[in-house]
């Protein structure tokens, strides 16, 4: 009875598995094999092995350069601002204003994210925010085409991922804790350190690695905002893919990306496994 | 600093309101906690007696009046600047912190700084004083409902607070290990002097481990004395009903006369009843409710065998028989009284055999047992 059960429960796992395997396991292979190919005179594939892409990978710096730092870079800026808001939201907001402003944070998804991204062309753009500016007296800003628009873009494109980890791990705490910190003579700063802190790390944890993961691989926003300057690894496969028909190199860039990927998010996950000390209470995602 | 007076109450309340929008949670309340008792806030759910435990605490403030600490007016001072400490209901410990750390937290708030060896020894000590040797490294979840409770205790004993406050700190637990808390929490009060102020609506806990209990009722005091002052001399109904069980029947008064009272049941019949010590006459046509215990109540077989000073004499029809070991509960019905209980105790029953359900037998009460309650009050 017992195996009998037990296999029908692993009947469930079949569908996500067999979509798994051909979607996303088969594609990587192909990709991982093309990067050791040749180049075909009219942009295919020629079966081969030879390291010759991956040799040519710094001809791509600068791309991998703006990922890695605007990445970890826009995910830090976007924690810095989530967290105040979401600790608001689920600590001192009353409901009525809890609402509302979740309600506003929702409602933008309503609408792709290539027609909000197209609105901050023209916010920081030279009509926008750099005329704002002129006016208050500080002038020859710009904004539009660098790397700080992109940045700028990205905080507020993936704000809400941040900020919903973050509001769920802190709404379900008990805030009888709060109040037992208090009654031991915690002061509120120590209760947030000490108590508030520590418990919404999952969060923390879980929105940091949301935003992480989707911005390595982000190519939109950069193409809108950053105006062809600030190019993204992401960019780069665009263009190797689908301008340029060099599969085999743009192979080579992905399986990089991807490479880079598992060596900085374990790396990520171990630090904060320990920081959460091996609590049981703390699941990461 | 203030010397602290020992003779002075250690927390006090003097006209006391608290309002919450519309809600009155709390209503001129006055009231001296004396140092080194054990003090109970008994009443139902919304009584407001969680309000003046954490008006205690500086989790709420008075809306008018002024709650004072040590002779010290604290209104507005808050909660982590009060040296009291509150068990909480569901113990609300830090799951991110093992037992120690969890003890230790409010030595480590201590200004100037404790040395850890200091810290350690005090988390010690006070694990074994709840019985928890050798948990300091396990985590919360771990732990049974009344572990967790012992290291809620320990938690805030540590800190030698002046109160300890308890919100209805056994509830979660289940009969058994409640009866053996109870006895615990009483030992380990007297042991360590420490001012107790428990909140809970279980009577049972209340009057079993107070020194004096504060009946309230809609954020009001109705009654503040000893268990035992309680249970002989309620103020009224309520506070009769409830502190033990007992039998409540409403008349008037007919006459007075040397501290005797004539009373006239509002179902016809008329008996005496003596005035208590304490009890203050009241004048005819006073609308009373006259309160017996069922254990006042003396059964008989035979109506010879009753008391010749009894103050009225029932023949009543059992209706049901619960045996408790040590006493046999009665639940007797007569047309005139209705359904009422009478508690016999097991030596009594050895002179008569246990009553049959259906038997018809005899019933009375002294002129010294029965209460009359001001129903004004």
């Amino acid at each position: 009875m017992a195996t009998k059960s037990s296999w029908a429960h692993r009947l469930l796992v079949l569908p996500a598995a067999l979509w798994l395997l051909v979607m996303l396991v088969l594609p990587l292979l192909v990709v991982f094999v093309f990067s050791f190919g040749e180049r075909a005179p009219a942009g295919g594939y020629i079966p081969a092995f030879s390291f010759d892409n991956y040799l040519n990978l710094p001809a791509r710096l600068t791309a991998f350069k703006n990922t890695l730092i605007l990445a970890p870079l826009g995910t830090f800026a976007a924690l810095l601002i989530a967290y105040p808001l979401a600790y608001y939201l689920a600590i001192k907001a009353s409901v009525k204003i809890r609402t509302t402003l979740l309600v506003m944070i929702i409602v933008p998804f309503w609408t792709s994210i290539l027609i909000r991204t197209y609105a901050w062309i023209y916010i920081l753009g030279g009509r926008g925010i750099p005329q704002l500016l002129d006016w208050i007296g500080i002038e020859g800003v710009r904004l539009i085409n660098t790397p700080y628009a992109v940045l700028i873009g990205i905080i507020y494109g993936y704000l809400p991922l941040m900020v919903f980890p973050i509001y769920v791990s802190l709404e379900k705490f008990d805030k009888r804790l709060l109040e037992a910190s208090e009654d031991l003579g915690a002061t509120p700063m120590k209760t947030f350190r000490d108590v508030t802190l520590p418990l919404s790390i999952p969060g923390i944890a879980t929105g940091c690695m949301l935003v992480f993961i989707l911005l390595m691989g982000e190519f939109l926003i950069p193409a809108l905002l950053g105006g062809g300057k600030v190019f993204f690894v992401g960019n780069a496969l665009v263009d190797l893919f689908l301008q340029s028909r060099n599969w085999t190199y743009g192979s080579a860039v992905a399986a990089a990306l991807v490479i880079i990927m598992l060596v900085t998010v374990s790396i990520y996950m171990k630090l904060v496994m320990r920081g959460a000390g091996q609590r049981e209470d703390v699941s990461l995602i | 600093m203030v010397v602290p007076d020992s003779s002075a109450p250690i927390a006090s309340f003097q006209q006391v309101w608290k309002r919450f929008g519309d809600i009155v949670a709390a209503r001129d309340l006055n009231l001296d906690v004396r140092s080194g008792e054990f003090l109970s806030f008994l009443g139902p759910s919304g009584c407001g007696k969680t309000t003046m435990l954490r008006m205690i605490a500086g989790f709420e403030q008075p809306s008018e009046g002024d709650v004072y600490l040590h002779g010290n007016r604290v209104n507005g001072v808050p909660a982590h600047k009060r040296r009291v400490n509150m068990v909480f209901q569901h113990y609300a410990l830090f799951p991110h912190l093992n037992i120690a750390r969890n003890v230790a937290y409010g030595l480590k708030q201590a200004k100037p700084k404790l040395a850890q060896n200091v810290i350690d020894e005090r988390v010690d000590e006070a694990l074994n004083l709840v019985q928890l040797d050798g948990y300091q490294q396990r985590r919360i979840w771990e732990l049974s409902g009344g572990q967790q409770q012992r290291v809620a205790l320990a938690r805030a004993l540590v800190n030698k607070p002046e109160v300890l406050l308890l919100d209805e700190p056994l509830a979660a637990l289940d009969r058994k290990l409640r009866r053996e808390m109870q006895i615990e929490l009483q030992n380990l009060q007297r042991n360590l002097g420490i001012t107790f102020v428990l909140v809970t609506h279980d009577q049972e806990e209340a009057l079993s481990m107070s020194d004096r209990v504060c009946i309230m009722r809609e954020g009001e005091i109705v009654q503040v004395g000893s268990p035992r002052e309680l249970y002989d001399n309620p103020l009224n109904r309520y506070v009769a009903d409830f502190v033990g069980k007992s039998n409540f029947f409403d008349g008037v008064v007919e006459s007075t006369d040397q501290g005797r009272q004539a009373v006239k049941l509002d179902n016809g019949q008329s008996l005496d009843v003596d005035l208590s010590a304490t009890g203050k006459p009241l004048a005819s046509g006073h609308p009373v409710t006259l309160s017996v215990r069922p254990e006042q109540i003396v059964l008989a077989r035979d109506r010879a065998r009753l008391p010749d000073d009894a103050a009225i004499v029932i023949e009543t029809e059992v209706r049901n028989r619960i045996f408790l070991g040590e006493h046999t509960e009665y639940l007797l019905h007569d047309d005139a009284f209705g359904e009422f209980l009478a508690l016999a105790p097991r030596q009594a029953e050895a002179n008569e055999m246990p009553f049959e359900v259906d038997e018809r037998i005899y019933v009375s009460w002294s002129r010294t047992a029965a209460l009359l309650l001001d129903n004004t009050t």
